[in-house]
């Protein structure tokens, strides 16, 4: 089963959630998609570290070959390409690796080479593989690196879980593409209904199952929880807020390998998940 | 001197466009003959890469010097192999701006801006 938690915005609790619920299942893969800032590895210390780089290919013109006639700058449509002074300028971090240039230059002027952009790091920690995806400083888009992290995890038949980047843009779209259920994290505020609602209309544009995770509850008014009542939506649990569970998670130890509280409490949503996750794949047959 | 800048309209009478590349329209101005053209910037329209593309517009144009407001790190790059000098404007006024270019009064930009991707999180 493939669980994808996701978030309108960062801390929210994203990580604690995935990071958690991989620790407690008895043998699971971690997947860090939040490939700009990944912080689940600081949580799970992993050793036995391999590290891959990732690249894409980058298009390179040969200036014998070239004639100048624009065909690959005219065709470019991110407009990554440049003919000035009898020169092809490529524009690494705006071309997408389309690799349309090279296909239509009559003169057969181009060629490929490999530019990394980022790197993947795996690791074990206990019963728990972890993968992180890195996205090097300055890059466009981490698409490419979530691509490569995702690709393996097709062929896996242990739980994974994977930690998508915050809010709603391509990454995240990314990331959740193969999920089988996703869970939701959100925060007891107005300020966290907007961003629930940010990946609420993501959810079900991409028409995954999925389940919302209340963090922080306090006493009193909770904006998320009637959000979700007032939209049908299922709340898989309240993780109350807990100094003791800030100060573990400040800290980098994973819960539920520290306290038999913490322990049930993510059993419980893990088990919440996967009746709802079997329940949503019974009633699509 | 033939000279580019960004403009709102394709109108003498218009004033310097705060975009250089989403720009509707660039003139194209020959300080020697007086001589007005208007280039449509068919870059406008682009989801990425449209300063790129306006730079590109504007080299072959064989523009010797743009005033502009703003311009993009890329667009920037493209209009520095192309030794195209880069000008910022006084005001809005077209004029204005040409009579003070051909006076030696304007300033070379500085404020090249870093590109806005499309991706990313927001
Ligand atoms: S299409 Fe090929 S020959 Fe034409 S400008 Fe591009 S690289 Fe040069
Ligand atoms: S590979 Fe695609 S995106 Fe990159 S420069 Fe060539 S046409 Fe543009």
């Amino acid at each position: 089963m493939k669980i994808a938690v996701l978030s309108g915005k960062g801390g929210t609790g994203k990580t604690l959630v995935s990071v958690n619920l991989a620790a407690v299942s008895p043998e699971s893969v971690y997947i860090d998609c939040d490939v700009e800032e990944p912080n689940g590895y600081l949580f799970f210390k992993p050793q036995d570290i391999k590290n891959k780089r990732v690249t894409v290919k980058l298009p390179q013109a040969d200036s014998k070959l070239c004639n100048g006639c624009r065909t690959c700058v005219n065709f470019c449509k991110f407009n990554a390409l440049a003919y000035i002074k009898n020169n092809l300028i490529v524009f690494n971090e705006i071309c997408h690796s389309c690799g349309g240039c090279l296909l239509f230059c009559p003169q057969k002027a181009i060629s490929e080479k490999d530019r990394e952009i980022g790197m993947i790091q795996r690791g074990i920690s206990g019963n728990v593989r972890v993968v992180t995806g890195m996205l090097n400083i300055g890059e466009a888009s981490g698409v490419p690196v979530i691509e490569k992290l995702l690709q393996d995890s097709r062929k896996e038949n242990k739980d994974v879980f994977i930690d998508c980047p915050p809010g709603s843009a391509c990454m995240v779209m990314e990331s959740i593409k193969d999920a089988d259920y996703c869970i939701l994290v959100a925060e007891p505020t107005i300020f966290g209904v907007h961003n629930l609602e940010m990946v609420y209309e993501l959810v079900n544009l991409f028409q995954k199952p999925f389940g919302v995770v209340l963090n922080k509850c306090l006493e009193g008014e909770n904006p998320a929880e009637d959000y979700c009542l007032q939209n049908e939506i299922k709340i898989l649990n309240k993780i109350p807020f807990d100094l003791e569970l800030g100060t573990m998670n400040s800290n980098g130890q994973i819960a539920v390998r520290k306290h038999p509280k913490y322990r049930d409490l993510f059993q419980n949503l893990l088990q919440a998940v996967r009746k709802e996750a079997r329940h949503e794949t019974a009633s699509d047959s | 001197m033939k000279i580019a800048i960004p403009v709102d309209d394709n109108s003498m009478d218009t004033s310097v466009c705060i975009s250089f590349g989403r720009a509707p329209y660039f003139l194209l101005y020959d300080t020697e003959t007086e001589e007005n053209n208007f280039l449509n910037n068919s870059a406008a329209a682009s989801q990425g890469g449209a300063g790129i593309k306006a730079a590109q517009n504007i080299v072959d144009s064989g523009a010797e010097a743009i005033i502009t407001p703003r311009c993009g790190e890329n667009a920037a790059e493209v209009l520095k192999v192309a030794e195209i000098a880069l000008y910022k404007n006084t005001n809005n006024s077209i004029r204005d701006n040409i009579e003070a270019l051909k006076e030696g009064k304007l300033n070379l930009l500085d404020d090249i801006h870093p590109g806005f991707h499309q991706h990313g999180g927001s």
